[in-house]
């Protein structure tokens, strides 16, 4: 059964539905993979018992109603799972065992998805290179000691190695699209309040958004469609009808107006990237798109507009890891205040000390005008600018990153330069808006390289499609040796 | 009673004017929470009103109470506040042990409820005391200190209870205003239901705002906070020793430094929070969870025009239509029950019984017993009957006391008692002619001297009359067949 | 220099966070070179602009005043570091 890791979810779910495969098959299969991949660490709890269990239990059932018949999915560890470990990568979480179900993840199940285990992911979704992760760094299985991006750098990794047939992450300021372009795949950030955040560790509540990662266009659609819709225990929810983006799904490109911002064309950005790009406008112009040149006069405000908002909401979030209703408790400290400070000092790693103390601080009396409330009134820039090019175009075509992949260790000591990894991605985040990054092209290592489709709010359909249409006639192709077996 | 102001801190070197300011919080009349649907009773075993959002579990979001938004308007509109149609939900950032998500959900810059007025009646006439502002926040949990001497125990059972943020301006200058001020605020949301007022169970504690100023000063001085200080007698306490404590650092030259204090009822004074004050900064920020509350001037006006009629209207038509004294108006507008009850006597009986009746023989029963009006073991239709009694002449007064008596013992109708004790009144013209011979005869020397002229004895014949009669005599026949007889 | 140690050290107070000093001289340094990143926003003028507070268009949905939830003591206990059938249970709180 080798090729089931060259195909994608949506031709498994084929295999499936029409009885060629059982759902213990396909568990065992993706079970073996992952026993194979342990070099890759991008797994940080499994469930195995549980998930032959639940796929016999599906195989006896044969209720294939589901999006997602007897499919077993891994998930990023950021979503709590139901008596299922849930660390957000932290150590002050260590041995956290949730008695909920976060609402994207029951909406997986619900659509007949089986749960196959936990992926790493940077402390808190803190990261861009799966560095900062208490369990350790997650290896991009393109090559040994490449990062694979982060947040949700062990759900790329799973992906691309076919430790999972399709996956979903968690993005405050590119943490699908950011990984997905360094391995070659799929992702998507929905609009802000498509997908619930009830039961999803809370990193910038403002910004967080769970997507689908996925190995092409039409596994993502068919992903969305099963995570998002309206929860009401989640006040930040839109309330709309559910859509049908799997069923909706139509290459068009044809007299559709693509924005290309030239802000976006940075100092010192590789020419791959910039090659990339071209290569992408030349793919829609044939197709029949417009493209039109627009300015998002204030993109280069977007990173330190997030570095303030995003570290002050998190300093805020993370209180309530003290020591008290789960998780660590440092047994040092011979007080209250003791006990808190020496189970923070040691439950957080250094990145979301980093973070907690920026966001504490941009808070703090006296600096509160300065910083947070000026990134606010920034951030109001930036969502306009968005609106306003919204007005002439469909979508706009940008890179996913400023480069590819890079080594383990290569940014580690320079939070500014690994901070510069999410230039293109962000302004979305802040905008509430949805995007998508699909590969797009290789650079000379033979790393993948990912182009990102922004549009405005709940056109998700629209990138879709946008997306579609291109991934066919990009045509990207990646094979890997699996080193790692 | 005085009738002039007279509220200062007199020392040898001066007059002290005392600036007192309040934060009540009241509790929110709801069954569940502010931003959880756990129930807010109170009592319950530890930990077992929680939720996973009250406990702060990771990924837990708050969805708002729609009735404590309700509840939060009515109020507003009671204290003829300004109604803020957007206002936003704030983080306040510390850490505590109660306090799960290491933030309180309040509103800073954008309450639900902007400036208003309440008015006292002091002795000394009428006073508008400012209101800056009201807002709904969430209550923390309680932290028990006492159950083992190495560890705190805590129970969130009051986590997320949603609060009233009642704050007044500095407009107070006495105990006894403060006094005033707060019954007046319980009675207003009491008439609205929106807070119980129970202090014993911590629906309505205050932060004490204190400052000292010498007489005819214009400047504030430096105030200290008294924290969440739960009963009315222990507020008037409070402010009276701080106030001494700051004229007396002011008097020997030292400064105020504005901070958190305590009282400590037993020794009856303040003392500074100094380790709680350490290095807070609240760090507010908008709650991203939560969007900006937007209310339509629609549903305001709605719920204006079915406001009951508070206790300031209320007084004014009890005075006027009823014609009470204020002082009789402000005891019967006291609480809504009180009220309701009046009124229902009075729609069969006459008004100036009822009001004695209700303030003298009912409330001395009621504080007896510590019962509440709603529990009165004399119903309102019942002491309206009792009253028509006496007005009809049935009874006498004095007969009306002991049936209201037996009234309160048994909570029977008076008729029955009446009826079952024999105790109608005697108006039998020829019976009582009967009696009154008797009694007569009985005491010749008397009535030699009355008709001698000692007219005094009068009032002895009458006394005797009853006593024959046990009290059942009608004191109208009585008088003129006494004086026909006594003519003879 | 936007940040110094001893604001470093107030901070780490402020967020519960206890820092020895090989922790503290490096933090600094980070949180320094942060600040002055963000420092790139005070080129533009805000004066006039109103800060967002939502990027979503709506107002924010309530619900209905009935309980449904807790009587949970089991799971809300469950987690806790020290174990107790009935409290959560930390150091004296020192006042
Ligand atoms: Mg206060
Ligand atoms: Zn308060």
């Amino acid at each position: 059964m080798n090729d089931l890791n060259d195909i994608s979810l949506s031709e498994i779910i084929k295999l499936v539905k029409s009885k060629k495969i059982s759902s213990v098959e396909l568990a065992n299969h993706f079970i073996n993979n992952i026993k194979k991949g342990k070099k890759l660490n991008s797994f940080i709890t499994t469930c195995f018992d549980q998930t032959i269990k639940d796929s016999k239990n599906f195989d006896k059932k044969q209720n294939f109603d589901g999006l997602l018949p007897g499919i077993p999915i891994a998930v990023k560890d950021l979503f709590c799972t139901k008596n299922i470990k849930t660390t957000a990568g932290s150590k002050i979480l260590e041995n956290f065992v949730p008695t909920y179900e976060s609402t994207v993840t029951n909406n997986l199940w619900e659509e007949g998805a089986i749960l196959l285990g936990k992926l790493n992911c940077d402390e808190f979704a803190m990261g861009s290179s799966n560095e900062t992760s208490f369990f350790g760094n997650v290896i991009n299985p393109l090559e040994n000691n490449f990062v694979p991006g982060g947040s949700s750098g062990g759900s790329a990794t799973a992906l691309a190695a076919s430790l999972t047939p399709a996956t979903i992450g968690t993005d405050t300021g590119g943490s699908i699209r950011q990984p997905a372009s360094f391995t070659g795949t799929v992702g998507l950030k929905p609009t802000y309040g498509l997908c619930s955040r009830w039961g999803i560790v809370a990193f910038a509540s403002s910004l967080d958004q769970a997507g689908p990662m996925t190995k092409n266009v039409e596994d993502c659609a068919l992903m969305l469609e099963a995570i998002s819709g309206y929860d009401k225990k989640d006040s930040t929810s839109i309330n709309r009808k559910k859509e049908n983006y799997s069923k909706n799904l139509k290459r068009t490109i044809k007299g559709i107006k693509i924005g290309i911002p030239k802000e976006y064309r940075v100092d010192n950005m590789p020419k791959e990237i910039d090659q990339l790009w071209k290569n992408g406008i030349d793919i829609l112009k044939k197709s029949g798109a417009k493209i039109i040149d627009i300015s998002l006069p204030h993109t280069k405000y977007a990173l330190p507009t997030y570095y303030i908002v995003a570290p002050a909401e998190a300093s805020s979030n993370l209180a309530r890891y003290d020591g008290i209703k789960y998780g660590y408790r440092s047994k040092k400290g011979n007080n209250l205040i003791e006990m808190y400070e020496h189970t923070r000092a040691e439950g957080f790693g250094d990145e979301v000390k980093r973070r907690v103390l920026i966001g504490t601080y941009v808070l703090s009396s006296g600096y509160y005008d300065a910083y947070y409330l000026k990134a606010q009134k920034v951030r109001k820039l930036i969502k306009g600018d968005f609106d306003n090019s919204f007005r002439e175009v469909d979508a706009i075509l940008t890179p996913s990153t400023p480069s590819s992949a890079f080594k383990i260790g290569e940014k580690a000591n320079d939070p500014i330069s690994m901070y510069l990894n999410d230039i293109f991605t962000v302004p979305v985040n802040l905008a509430g808006l949805p995007a998508i990054s699909i590969p797009a092209g290789k650079d000379h290592k033979g790393h993948p390289l990912g182009l990102q489709l922004i549009t405005k709010a709940l056109d998700e359909q629209k990138i879709l499609n946008i997306a579609f249409a291109m991934e066919k006639e990009i045509d990207f192709k990646q094979s890997l040796n699996r080193w790692w077996e | 009673m005085k009738d002039k102001f007279d509220y200062f801190i007199k020392t040898e070197k001066g007059k002290w004017e005392v600036i007192i300011g309040l934060e009540v919080h009241a509790q929110v009349t709801s069954k569940s929470k502010l931003f959880s649907s756990s129930s807010t009773k109170f009592g319950e075993k530890p930990n077992t009103q929680v939720s996973l959002v009250d406990s702060a579990f990771p990924g837990m979001l708050p969805v708002i109470n729609k009735f404590c938004i309700e509840q939060a308007i009515k109020t507003g509109l009671g204290l003829n506040a300004k109604i803020n149609l957007r206002s936003i939900f704030d983080r306040k950032n510390y850490f505590y042990a109660d306090l799960p998500a290491g933030y309180q959900i309040s509103q800073y810059k954008n309450p639900i409820v902007g400036e208003g007025s309440v008015t006292l009646d002091m002795p000394y006439g009428t006073k508008k005391v400012g209101i800056e502002r009201l807002h709904l926040e969430q209550d923390a949990g309680k932290s028990i200190h006492d159950l083992s001497p190495d560890n705190t125990f805590v129970d969130l059972n009051r986590s997320g209870v949603a609060l009233m943020e009642i704050v007044s301006k500095p407009d107070l200058r006495s105990p006894d205003e403060v006094n005033s001020y707060v019954k007046k605020l319980r009675t207003i949301m009491r008439y609205l239901g929106t807070c119980d007022g129970n202090m014993q169970e911590g629906s309505l504690r205050a932060d004490v705002n204190v400052s000292v100023r010498k007489e005819g000063e214009k400047n504030f001085g430096t105030r200290c906070e008294i924290k969440n200080v739960n009963s009315i007698k222990f507020m008037e306490m409070a402010i009276e020793s701080e106030a001494k404590r700051q004229v007396e650092l002011l008097e020997s030259g030292k400064k105020i430094v504005q901070e958190t204090r305590l009282f400590d009822t037993k020794k009856n004074e303040t003392r500074s929070m100094r380790s709680k004050e350490e290095a807070h900064d609240y760090r507010y920020f908008p709650d991203p969870d939560l969007l900006p509350l937007e209310i339509e001037q629609g549903y305001v006006d709605d719920l204006k025009n079915k406001l009951p009629e508070l206790p300031d209207k209320k007084k004014e038509r009890f005075i006027n239509k009823f014609k009470l004294t204020p002082y009789e108006a402000n005891v019967l507008i006291s609480e809504n029950n009180i009220s309701e009850y009046f009124e229902e006597v009075i729609k069969t009986a006459d008004i100036k019984l009822a009001k004695n009746w209700i303030i003298v023989e009912l409330f001395a029963v009621l504080n007896d017993k510590n019962l509440d009006i709603k529990d009165s073991p004399v119903s309102s239709k019942n002491l309206a009957n009792l009253i028509n009694f006496i007005s009809s002449g049935e009874i006498s007064g004095k007969i009306a006391k002991k049936v209201f008596e037996l009234m309160v013992q048994s909570g029977d109708e008076p008729s029955k008692i009446i009826k079952d004790k024999g105790l109608q009144q005697q108006s039998n013209p020829k019976e009582l002619e009967k009696i009154i011979k008797n009694v007569l005869k009985k005491n010749l020397d008397e009535v030699t001297q009355y008709k001698a002229g000692k007219e005094k004895l009068y009032g002895f014949f009458v006394g005797e009359v009853m006593k024959a009669s046990s009290g059942k005599a009608n004191p109208k026949l009585v008088n003129d067949i006494l004086k026909k007889e006594l003519k003879k | 220099m936007p940040i110094d140690k001893n604001q470093v050290k107030k901070v780490a107070k402020l967020s519960r966070i206890s820092l020895d000093d090989s922790k503290l001289e490096s933090l600094s340094k980070d949180l320094v070179s942060i600040l002055n990143f963000v420092e790139e926003l005070n080129k533009l003028d805000t004066n006039e602009i109103k800060p967002l507070t939502s990027v979503i268009d709506k107002s924010l949905d309530t619900r209905d005043d009935t309980v449904s939830d807790g009587q949970i003591k089991d799971q809300i206990l469950k987690n806790s570091p020290e174990k107790n059938e009935d409290f959560f249970i930390v150091p004296k709180v020192v006042d």
